[in-house]
């Protein structure tokens, strides 16, 4: 083990992770659950043990467009926010990603109002899904410490370029005291090297970012970014191997558990990956072959690591913390649908709601999903999706 | 720019479509879709440059012997010449490909 053993709010090690990654600025303004994240850092930039400019703003689109123009000079740039106020940013959210500008955010996912709820689920990540930026979901306070460090070292890298989203759940995580290793300061400058831009805005070389595209060049533009964004894919491998190399503790895009000889998995995507651990362990101790995919990676979109982690399973009960309303029910699954839809052999899938704005997930949940899923397996008509635990 | 935009294929667009030439618009001739063109008639025309000064495309220059005419490639067709030329000397006509 390296680094010190400590007990800490999630938020203030995100907080802390951002410090020690040597930001040289951070615009953010504060929501619920975000909040603190943006508090501890003021507080460590007011104090002085973060030499970094903090600029608040009197919005969220005011804060990542003062992002974006920070990054454009060469600044290694953070900022923060949730629900409401990744709405707000979402032009921006583009407008950064299309100009490559390698800004880190962490998002506290919380639910979007109407009705008006501060507490989680993956609605605000799921409406920003294309915004372009690579997008990584954490289930611990560990992995937000973590994650959100390899996050500068990923955006930042010349082959990739590209801003970073690390989602962690509100409340959940955001408010949660946890043991976590917050790593020395020599290992974090040691894995991360300063932000060195390939190019800058400085009046000695003038050059223009964000111009205008006419329609024979845009297209090309698109798909350029799209490649990009794919070809990001080996690099986060890279870092996260070279993270694991230091620290003892290794990340896939698809983490597993329990899946050997497994029949039936659950798939889940942040920290109720860690409940749904618990209730697998209980199936299995009752004898269901039952095993459970986590997904780390959902930008890039990791489809060979889904088409191996399916093999052998009859069937995936998918659980999604959002809703496409009118539409397909849960993005992860539908996502999970189409990157197997080419393939010969494949699970039957089971498109699960959940934990919709705050509502808790115990074990049980996830065992009653699974029960749902094995009746269903001979059935031919099936519910597009159903939304555990509703009162009807 | 060393080509003409419509021939980069995507895998030559610079890192964020970042333009590293400053200036370089002027390359583009951005009046190319206009329906109509500003004709004038220098019979009527007595010099006085408003049409110059009320382009919103800084399109209008001057000639060697003093008109104000309009540089095509740039003009947009709006009409706010004709419109306010105080001696009606300017007509909008429409363009013929």
């Amino acid at each position: 083990m390296t680094g010190k053993r400590v007990g800490m709010e999630v938020s203030i090690a995100a907080s802390e992770a951002v410090k020690m990654a040597n930001v040289d600025c951070i615009a953010a303004y504060p929501i619920t659950p975000q909040t603190h994240i943006v508090e501890h850092l003021a507080e460590l930039v007011a104090e002085g043990e973060l030499d970094a400019e903090f600029i608040p703003v009197e919005s969220e689109h005011s804060a990542l467009s003062v992002c974006a123009g920070t990054s454009a000079v060469g600044a290694r740039t953070y900022t923060a926010t949730s629900a409401q106020g990744l709405a707000l940013m979402h032009e921006i959210l583009f407008i950064v990603s299309g100009m490559r500008l390698p800004i880190v955010m962490t998002v506290a996912n919380r639910a979007l109002s109407a009705p008006l709820s501060i507490w989680n689920d993956h609605s605000d990540i799921m409406a920003s899904r294309d915004c372009g930026w690579i997008q990584i979901f954490t289930e611990n306070g560990q992995e937000v410490y973590d994650h959100s460090i390899c996050a500068f070292k990923i955006a930042e890298d010349r082959r990739v370029l590209m801003p970073t989203i690390v989602n962690l759940d509100g409340f959940t995580l955001s408010h949660v005291v946890e043991p976590l290793n917050l790593e020395t300061q020599e290992l974090v400058d040691r894995f991360l090297p300063p932000y060195q831009p390939i190019y800058a805005l400085h009046p000695d070389k003038p050059l223009t970012m964000g111009a205008f595209a006419m329609p024979e060049i845009y297209s090309e533009a698109r798909k350029a970014h799209d490649v990009a964004l794919r070809n990001s894919y080996p690099v986060i491998l890279e870092v996260w191997k070279e993270w694991g190399e230091l620290t003892g503790r290794h990340y896939q895009p698809m983490e597993t558990y329990r899946m050997e000889g497994a029949k039936i998995a659950l798939l889940t995507m942040g920290s109720f990956g860690e409940v749904a651990m618990e209730a697998v362990d209980r199936m299995r101790a009752k004898g269901i072959a039952v095993g459970l995919l986590r997904l780390r990676l959902w930008r890039p979109f990791p489809f060979e690591d889904i088409r191996q982690a399916v093999r052998g399973l009859d069937m995936l009960v998918v659980m999604d913390r959002a809703i496409s309303t009118g539409g397909i029910g849960g993005p992860v699954c539908s996502e999970i649908k189409a990157a197997l839809y080419g393939q010969a052999k494949r699970p039957k899938i089971v498109s699960f709601i959940a934990g919709l704005g705050g509502r808790d997930m115990p074990p049980e949940q996830f065992e009653e999903m699974v029960g749902q899923a094995l009746k269903m397996k001979g059935k031919r008509k099936m519910e597009e999706f159903i939304t555990i635990g509703i009162r009807e | 720019m060393a080509k003409p935009i419509d021939q980069y294929t995507w895998k030559e667009i610079p890192l964020g479509c970042v333009v590293t030439e400053p200036g370089n618009a002027r390359e583009y001739k951005t009046g190319d879709w206009k329906s109509q063109k500003p004709v004038v008639d220098t019979a009527k025309c007595i010099k006085c440059g408003v049409c110059w000064v009320f382009c919103p495309d800084a399109a209008i220059y001057k000639n060697e012997e003093g008109y104000f005419l309009a540089n095509l490639n740039y003009c947009k067709g709006c009409g706010i010449c004709a419109r306010e030329c105080w001696t009606g000397c300017i007509k909008m006509v429409e363009e013929e490909k």
